[in-house]
């Protein structure tokens, strides 16, 4: 054995075990903070229950989702219909575990948008910084200043037929609506992204990483992005709520999905003209979305203690 | 301070610049065609359709059509709506004073709840008023303004029946009852906006105090014998309101969101709800003519958090 190899596995060595032997103990550390956050382990539990439910609830509890039956119309809770019946005489309970679907898919599909447009800015801003940082986070600001609602609503007006015609009206109407929010929703990451990569480019152990000839997209993805990604984490939790109420709302003002689509906001829309004498068609989907948006919402909270320890309030 | 102001002011022309051209962009971008009727009427020959489009100068570069168009929209030429055949700008200053009076008081009861409730709750952390109010106000921000419009229209107009779930502009009453009226109709909306908004400010302040209030400063003057009532109102929660403003702030986008949905749920006759039907009718001068409006409002808010800003932190206004 020659000194020369020798001296280079010590000084690899550790460099190359650092991030797997680091990280594995911090995800470790980070679902054991978790875990003693009671009420996110309920919402855990919760979100668990509900996703279960949607995926398979149509596969076990077969009522399709539109048999008219004028008989049986507006019909309270009861053994046939568990969750009562709405103005068509279609079971609720069919269309809030097929709507479900949709609302947490749209969720979790604009989340993915949000977090990859919000890391990719994030991380050329922090990185490479100058002009190009400063240019980026004018962008930022500036969107961060656009009324978002009036914005997503005048979007969906204006190229729901165009989108209709190319993808068909269901696909059509889910990747304009996943897009618009998640297109408007990245600015927070990218805010994170930036303050992190500002600090960790700076770290030691990337300056080793550069010194040792590790061209800048390695250094990105080897070592700054993987410590940067615990405030992406909480960031991209609390966007998946965030999403899910934007849909609900775009769809609640019959903007949004079509009425063959039930998602959530829309059986509220449908219900909301029949409050007094069929509260229950509103209240079951509302609380489902209720329910489900708390139960992301404490999972972000319990998130941002495991995984952020200094408890940043950005949101 | 007023230098200071002009300068917030100055700093907002860029960003208006920014705004309208997203505007522009997604207007210029989307299909469809203001002459398509006449495309598909066989009594328009196509000759005078091109006439049609070169007097109105769609034919021009996109940037000439920028130009034309923001100047219309500073000059407060907004157009002329197709549905209720009168100039958008009338039919919005109509509006817009219902929604900003719903969206004021709004803000207030959020403002009377959070800064109370979120003080207390961080004077005495873990306690179990801390405890009931944060849940609460964990739950009132993940509850989403129309299903609490919807509960509320539930609870206190079918099953109470205490107040009325129309709001309506045409009150034949006079004196203090036309006041009650109005008062009564507007408790419903402002509250579903104010309580919503209340829950996640009471989090902001909850969490400022808390970093404020362990600093060496409070210790300092509870030592030299000042009331805890002075320290916490004129040294705590003063210094504390400094992060609060900038989330709010960030947050002004958002309660516009708010103001659309509970418009449109109470039939509140704001922008919100003229949007929301100009869109079902395809109404486009309007909806653009909103949006905009939309954006400068929030503009204007975030200009008032600018003042507050300078007001709670002078060292800002000198820099």
């Amino acid at each position: 054995m020659t000194p020369p190899a020798t001296v280079s596995r010590t000084v690899a060595a550790p460099l190359a075990a650092e991030p797997v032997r680091g990280s594995d103990s911090l995800w470790a550390e980070g679902w054991r903070r978790f875990r003693r956050h009671r009420l996110a382990m309920v919402g855990a539990v919760i979100l668990l229950l509900m996703i279960l439910a949607v995926l398979a609830g149509p596969f076990v509890y077969r009522v399709p989702i539109n048999e008219i039956d004028f008989k049986a119309k507006l019909q309270g809770p009861s053994a046939a219909h568990p969750l009562g019946t709405d103005d068509l005489g279609q079971d609720v309970l069919a269309r809030v575990l097929y709507g479900g679907r949709i609302s947490l898919a749209v969720g979790v599909a604009a989340m993915l948008i949000a977090i990859v447009i919000g890391t990719a800015i994030g991380a050329v801003s922090g990185y490479v910084g100058g002009a190009a940082d400063h240019a980026l986070m004018r962008v930022t600001d500036l969107f961060l200043s656009l009324p978002q609602l009036p914005l997503l609503l005048l979007i969906v007006y204006l190229f729901r037929d165009l989108l209709r015609t190319a993808f068909g009206p269901e696909a059509g109407i889910f990747v304009l609506i996943v897009t618009v929010i998640g297109g408007l929703r990245w600015m927070p990451v990218a805010r994170l992204v930036r303050a992190q990569f500002l600090s960790l480019r700076e770290k030691e152990f990337v300056e080793a990483a550069r010194s040792l000839g590790a061209p800048p997209l390695r250094q990105v993805a080897r070592h700054i992005l993987p410590n940067a990604v615990g405030p992406v984490i909480v960031a991209g939790t609390i966007d998946v709520a965030a999403a899910i109420i934007a849909e609900s709302t775009l769809s609640f003002l019959g903007l949004g999905f079509p009425p063959d689509i039930p998602t959530w906001g829309r059986i509220l829309f449908d219900a909301k003209d029949n409050l007094d004498f069929a509260p229950h068609w509103a209240l079951f989907p509302g609380t489902a979305i209720f329910l489900t948006v708390l139960s992301i919402n404490y999972i972000g909270d319990g998130l941002r203690d495991a995984l952020d320890p200094r408890k940043v309030l950005a949101r | 301070m007023s230098k200071y102001f002009l300068r917030r002011l100055l700093i907002l022309i860029p960003v208006l610049f920014g705004i309208s051209m997203i505007l522009f962009t997604v207007l210029a971008l989307a299909p469809g065609d203001p002459f398509e009727e006449l495309a598909t009427n066989p009594n328009v020959p196509p000759e005078v359709r091109l006439a049609l489009r070169a007097k109105f100068g769609l034919n021009d570069p996109v940037a000439v059509r920028y130009v034309r168009w923001l100047n219309a929209m500073l000059r407060g030429d907004w157009g002329f709506s197709f549905v209720s055949r009168v100039d958008v700008d009338t039919l919005i200053l109509q509006r817009l004073p219902v929604t900003l009076v719903v969206l004021g008081s709004a803000q207030l009861l959020a403002l009377l709840i959070a800064l109370p409730v979120g003080t207390l709750s961080a004077l005495r952390p873990y306690s179990v008023f801390d405890q009931v109010a944060t849940t609460l106000a964990f739950i009132g921000f993940s509850l989403p303004t129309f299903f609490t419009g919807l509960l509320f229209i539930l609870v206190f107009s079918i099953q109470l029946d205490w107040l009325p779930f129309i709001y309506r502009a045409d009150i034949d009453a006079t004196g203090l009852a036309f006041v009650w009226e109005h008062v009564k109709q507007a408790i419903m909306p402002v509250a579903v906006l104010g309580l919503f908004q209340g829950a996640s400010m009471t989090r902001f302040v909850r969490s400022a105090v808390l970093d404020v209030v362990q600093l060496d400063y409070v210790n300092t003057a509870r030592a030299k014998g000042l009331s805890e009532r002075v320290t916490v109102i004129k040294h705590v929660v003063r210094n504390a309101l400094i992060p609060v403003v900038t989330l709010v702030a960030l947050q002004i986008p958002g309660i516009f969101t708010g103001a659309v949905v509970t418009e449109q749920i109470f039939r509140v006759p704001g922008i919100g709800s003229l949007l929301i039907s100009s869109i079902l009718a395809n109404d486009t001068p309007v909806i653009m003519a909103i949006t905009f409006v939309f954006s400068i409002l929030v503009l204007a808010f975030n200009l008032v958090a600018d003042l507050v800003y300078g007001w709670l932190d002078p060292r800002i206004s000198y820099r």
